[in-house]
């Protein structure tokens, strides 16, 4: 392992940071909180003269994503960050920027959507826009969502892959809180990531055209290859990761995370930062014998559905913490984890644990009633409430 | 106190221009009380910024919308509704930047709603990006190097959006803007004003315009006179000018909608009679 030099800062500037040694040539954006440090810290690297890059801060986000795909079209490397609102006001363009594969990278401050309006952390902003066609990637710590930035760079860019990807990192919990972290040098990373060169683009010397109509004759066939190309990205995401460990000598080991699942009759389930909490809850609850593993999603879209079945194989009951809900149904995470379970060969008993939702708080108290009612269920052998707001206030 | 206050704790910045809109605001509403137009005949929209706190400070009916919407959710009270007064309130990078096409097309239709523009022309919720009001080389976070896009002159914008009620107010003088708003808020059609609003953290400009104001109803100015009132909004520098820029009675949205409706039953009944 090689000697790493460390530094303290807030998770927005961390991220900016390892953009900036991605040399993006076109940053687009519009302020919203609690993304806004991001682009503020690399307009300040634009105005410093430390990025060469064109900074274009415009006037709504819908715009910002319009310019990241023009941009990305001529064959720059773009980037751009959101939140909440902001993301859903792009909504149109993202399904653009994937269907006109566009290898676009974009950190989402993940944030709750409105009504009643609140500016604090869940995943209903980016779960929402789950079926545009982005790679999506959750963060569990500053370290990681400066890492992934640049992964996705190498990711997306992939000619195997070539989408759009989306690195969500949770809002104030990891953009507003300051810990060590590395970052690789610009060195480090064009070691890592070479020049972005694609084959298509808008090219006055070439002319090509970009988003042509796709008549029924053709357009189940452009969205086909975007599903392959997701296939894909299941063998390219794991390579890559494998590559950066090797590089920076940091451990990325594929798609999900396991944590003392060996024996486990219980597994939790979550993704982002709320896994920091999890796996102290799981070592606290190991102290006292019990027998409990945690999975950690990294990669939500492609969804690791062979990585998790294998991962729970020999769990008597999984709980699958969800910061959103789909209204009418369940937790994106869980019920896309039931999908995957039923042409499996396992049956463990589920339940879904909906927390976290505007920023509330989940403390490893918490944490451990959501152990206690998975174990229930394990010893029960069944399950009576399967949709379970956690710390719901009583009416 | 009075009936208009609210519980909420104020969080504006002392000294911000924004507590000079809302007591203006609330003077006004004390007055329409006075002239029997009721609490619950008012009803306003914000968008999202700090103007939009003015929400939760106001003891009346409304609708907290989304950033930049504010115009185009008022527009929907007012067709719903037609009886209310319905009063948008919006940030100069809401409504002008994200929102800036539904403030045309309200103006154009002159739906009967009253937007009151608190522009500090900056974004000071998210800590002070530069807006399409901001002037040229100021220097903020997002804008390390100074702002180098021209600024959009709002006046000179809603005249040539067809806008019936275009005026300038300054958060450093209430009894002009309360009486301005009293104005906008009678007026039948699509009425605006964009409060020039000092911010204490990010650009203090109290001092600036106290210097430069004066009001054009002191002058030989003539609201009914387009080609004058866009002459005049392009001073800018020296001399700024607030009040009634320019104003026209037109058919507003509410009215083409009834004679539409008239027509078409007297139409109706024509054939009918021919029929028999």
């Amino acid at each position: 392992m090689k000697r790493e030099n460390r530094e303290v800062m807030e998770g927005s500037h961390a991220v900016a940071h390892a953009v900036k040694n991605c040399s993006p040539d076109v940053i687009a954006a519009y302020p919203i909180t609690p993304q806004t440090h991001i682009v503020e810290k690399l307009s300040q690297f634009v105005a410093d003269g430390e990025l060469k890059s064109e900074y274009l801060k415009v006037e709504s986000e819908f715009s910002a994503m319009s310019a990241c795909v023009g941009a990305s079209a001529t064959g720059t490397r773009t980037f751009t960050a959101t939140s909440s609102q902001g993301l859903i006001l792009m909504d149109e363009v993202l399904y653009n920027a994937s269907g006109l594969r566009l290898p676009i990278v974009m950190v989402v401050a993940n944030r709750a959507v409105g009504a009643p309006i609140n500016i604090w952390n869940d995943h209903s902003d980016s779960m929402g826009v789950r079926d545009s066609g982005w790679i999506q990637l959750y963060a569990e710590s500053n370290q990681e969502v400066l890492d992934m930035a640049i992964q996705s760079y190498k990711i997306a860019e992939n000619d195997d892959v070539r989408l759009p990807a989306m690195v969500c990192m949770d809002g104030f919990i990891l953009t507003h809180t300051y810990e060590p972290v590395s970052i690789p040098t610009k060195e480090e990373v064009s070691d890592f990531l070479p020049e972005f060169d694609p084959e298509h683009k808008l090219d006055p010397e070439d002319p090509k055209s970009f988003g042509t109509v796709g008549f029924p004759g053709d357009f189940m066939e452009f969205k086909y290859q975007q599903h392959e190309a997701m296939q894909n990205a299941k063998e390219v995401i794991p390579e890559v990761f494998k590559e950066y460990s090797e590089k920076m000598g940091r451990e990325y080991n594929g798609l999900i995370e396991e944590y003392k699942t060996e024996d486990a009759d219980v597994i939790l389930i979550s993704l982002g930062s709320v896994i920091g909490t999890l796996k102290d809850t799981v070592d606290d609850l190991r102290n006292e014998g019990e027998k409990v593993g945690l999975i950690k999603v990294r990669v939500f879209r492609p969804f690791p559905e062979k990585q998790l079945i294998d991962a729970i194989e020999g769990a008597r009951a999984v709980g699958v913490l969800d910061k959103n809900i789909s209204l009418g149904n369940k937790g994106a995470l869980y019920s896309e984890l039931l999908d995957s379970l039923y042409n499996s060969d396992i049956t463990p008993l589920t339940i879904n644990f909906i927390a976290g939702l505007g920023g509330r708080d989940i403390p490893e108290s918490s944490a451990k009633k959501m152990y206690e009612k998975t174990k229930d269920v394990a010893e029960r052998g069944y399950v009576e409430d399967e949709i379970k707001f956690v710390d719901l206030k009583e009416a | 106190m009075d009936e208009f206050d609210t519980s909420a704790t104020n969080t504006w910045c002392p000294g911000c221009g924004n507590f000079a809109i809302l007591r203006s605001f609330k003077d006004v509403l004390n007055n329409l009380n006075k002239e029997e137009v009721k609490k619950e005949d008012i009803a306003i929209t914000t968008g999202i910024g700090c103007h939009g706190k003015i929400f939760d400070y106001l003891d009346v009916s409304g609708f907290y919308s989304i950033h930049g919407r504010a115009a185009a959710t008022a527009t929907g009270i007012k067709i719903g509704n037609p009886d209310l007064e319905v009063i948008s309130f919006e940030g100069d990078g809401d409504a002008y930047n994200e929102g800036i096409s539904h403030l045309v097309h309200a103006a154009r239709r002159n739906i009967d709603i009253t937007v009151l523009v608190h522009d500090n022309k900056i974004y000071a919720l998210t800590t002070g990006q530069f807006t399409p009001t901001t002037p040229i080389g100021y220097k903020g976070k997002s804008t390390p190097k100074g702002n180098i896009e021209p600024p959009l002159n709002p006046i000179e914008f809603m005249i040539a959006s067809k806008a019936s009620f275009v005026a300038r107010g300054f958060a450093g003088d209430r009894k002009h803007l309360k009486n301005l708003i009293h104005k906008s808020i009678k007026h039948k059609g699509f009425s605006i004003i964009n409060i020039l609003q000092p911010t204490v953290a990010f650009q203090n400009t109290w001092k600036y315009f106290r210097e430069r104001v004066y009001k054009l109803q002191e002058t030989k100015h003539d609201p009914k006179n387009k080609i004058q009132a866009i002459k005049k909004s392009k001073e800018n520098e020296q001399k700024i000018p607030i009040g009634i820029f320019y104003k026209k009675q037109r058919k507003t949205y509410q009215q083409a909608i009834n004679e539409q409706t008239t027509n078409k039953k007297q139409n109706i009944h024509k054939v009918i009679e021919n029929l028999k």
